[in-house]
């Protein structure tokens, strides 16, 4: 099981449509269930035992998340695999000590691994679909795998199968989700 | 949220509008009239008729006239939309963008500019469900322009239905094209759905082809109940 933490605000369902659906598709086609669960409803705690959480990202003018951090803490208190895409990138920089800044890219963007890591192994470059105003200083102790000419592009937690990625992997690389389902389960088969 | 959406009168745009009405107060739709027949934004055949399916649907129409040049059509997108939020209190925009970066990219940036929420519901849909849904749920479809072999003059002013969808899903495997006509292969026109207060009779209309380069222009068209 996956479970899909909508972070958009729950008053606009059609940014649902927009951030949520298109990474659910890619769950299904990676042979996985997805279920979808507003970041509030979660009520600070995390999924059951054994599954990973993808967070998936808002729209532009949607950063009611950043108010509700508390609403995330079971990423801190738990070991669960969790990615984050975009607005979920920001959560996890934030949990973890890391901070916000001001950088805007909207559209192809290119990209540059800078990081050995298995979920980008024989990556160098490529370009893909950005939209946020706002970019991430990651905590320190995070290893920064890739980066954007403006800003930090994915990051992983040293020791924990959490990443952060700024791009959308649902526009041309929907491997980046398909390898971190696959990761997820490696690292929880090794947890057991 | 007072939302106006990007309306062409196509299939995708009509689908979001119908959507948009689901979930936010959709308060008038936003049509540029591009006199460019290949513009990279706007849709083009029968765009003359989004007021008659404005009126179809009961919502009013912000119309705005474009040469459809290149990144210049940008501007004519940016006055239209102001007039809808000068006019109707706009507050956010709806698009039925599926797949393509190059307008998703332009009305994300515009929006953000604006200060406007921008809402793309059928981003990155599953192309085969989201068409079979629109033809179980009765939304009449024509096919109102062809632009990609093998797509050919036998295509233009067909109404979509399971047969259509059949022959679509084989040229997609032969030839490679979008299933929706994201990538402009083909364009439609919505007649009648679900959500129209009235359906649209054509009355008449022409066809022009050349080379897998055809358009079902319509000429006469009325409103009639339903």
């Amino acid at each position: 099981m996956t479970l899909l933490v909508n972070l958009c605000a729950e008053e606009h369902p059609l940014s649902r449509d927009e951030f949520v659906l298109p990474i659910a598709r890619i769950v299904e086609r990676a042979g996985e269930v997805p279920t979808i669960c507003q970041y509030k409803d979660m009520r600070g705690h995390g999924p059951p035992r054994g599954e990973s959480v993808i967070l998936c990202g808002t729209a532009l003018q949607d950063i009611a998340y950043l108010e509700q951090l508390n609403q995330f803490s079971w990423i801190t208190e738990r070991d669960i695999p969790v990615l984050g895409i975009c607005a979920g990138m920001q959560v996890i920089a934030l949990l973890f000590g890391g901070t916000l800044g001001e950088d805007r890219e909207i559209g192809m963007t290119g990209i540059q691994i800078v990081g050995d890591d298995p979920l980008f192994e024989g990556q160098q470059e490529f370009e893909a679909f950005e939209l946020h105003i706002l970019s991430i200083v990651p905590p320190p102790h995070f290893h920064v795998l890739a980066v954007s000419s403006r800003c930090s592009q994915v990051i992983r937690h040293p020791d924990r199968c959490i990443y952060g990625v700024m791009f959308h992997p649902e526009v041309r690389h929907d491997w980046v989700v398909e390898r971190f389902l696959m990761h997820a389960r490696i690292y929880q088969h090794g947890m057991e | 949220m007072r939302v106006g959406v990007l309306f062409s009168g196509g299939k995708d745009s009509t689908y979001a509008c119908c959507r948009a009405m689901e979930a936010e107060e959709v308060v008038c739709l936003i049509t540029v009239t591009s006199n460019n027949p290949d513009s990279y934004m706007f849709h083009t055949p029968n765009i003359h008729l989004t007021g008659l399916q404005a009126e179809a649907i009961g919502l009013p129409l912000v119309s705005v006239a474009s040469q459809g040049v290149k990144e210049e059509e940008l501007a004519d997108l940016r006055r239209a939309i102001l007039q809808a939020v000068e006019k109707y209190g706009v507050e956010g925009i709806v698009s039925g963008a599926i797949l393509s970066v190059y307008q998703a990219t332009r009305i994300q940036r515009l929006c953000l500019v604006l200060g406007l929420w921008c809402f793309n519901p059928l981003w990155h849909t599953n192309q085969e469900e989201y068409l079979s849904n629109l033809l179980a749920g009765g939304f009449e479809i024509i096919i109102t322009g062809v632009f990609a072999a093998p797509l050919d003059e036998r295509w233009l002013g067909r109404t979509m239905d399971k047969a259509t969808l059949v022959s679509l899903r084989s040229i997609v495997q032969s030839h490679g094209i979008t299933l929706t006509g994201e990538g402009g292969e083909y364009e439609t026109f919505v007649s009648d759905a679900p959500f129209f207060r009235k359906r649209i009779e054509i009355l008449q209309a022409h066809t022009t082809y050349r080379a897998h380069h055809g358009r079902y222009l319509i000429e006469r068209a009325r409103l009639v109940p339903k």
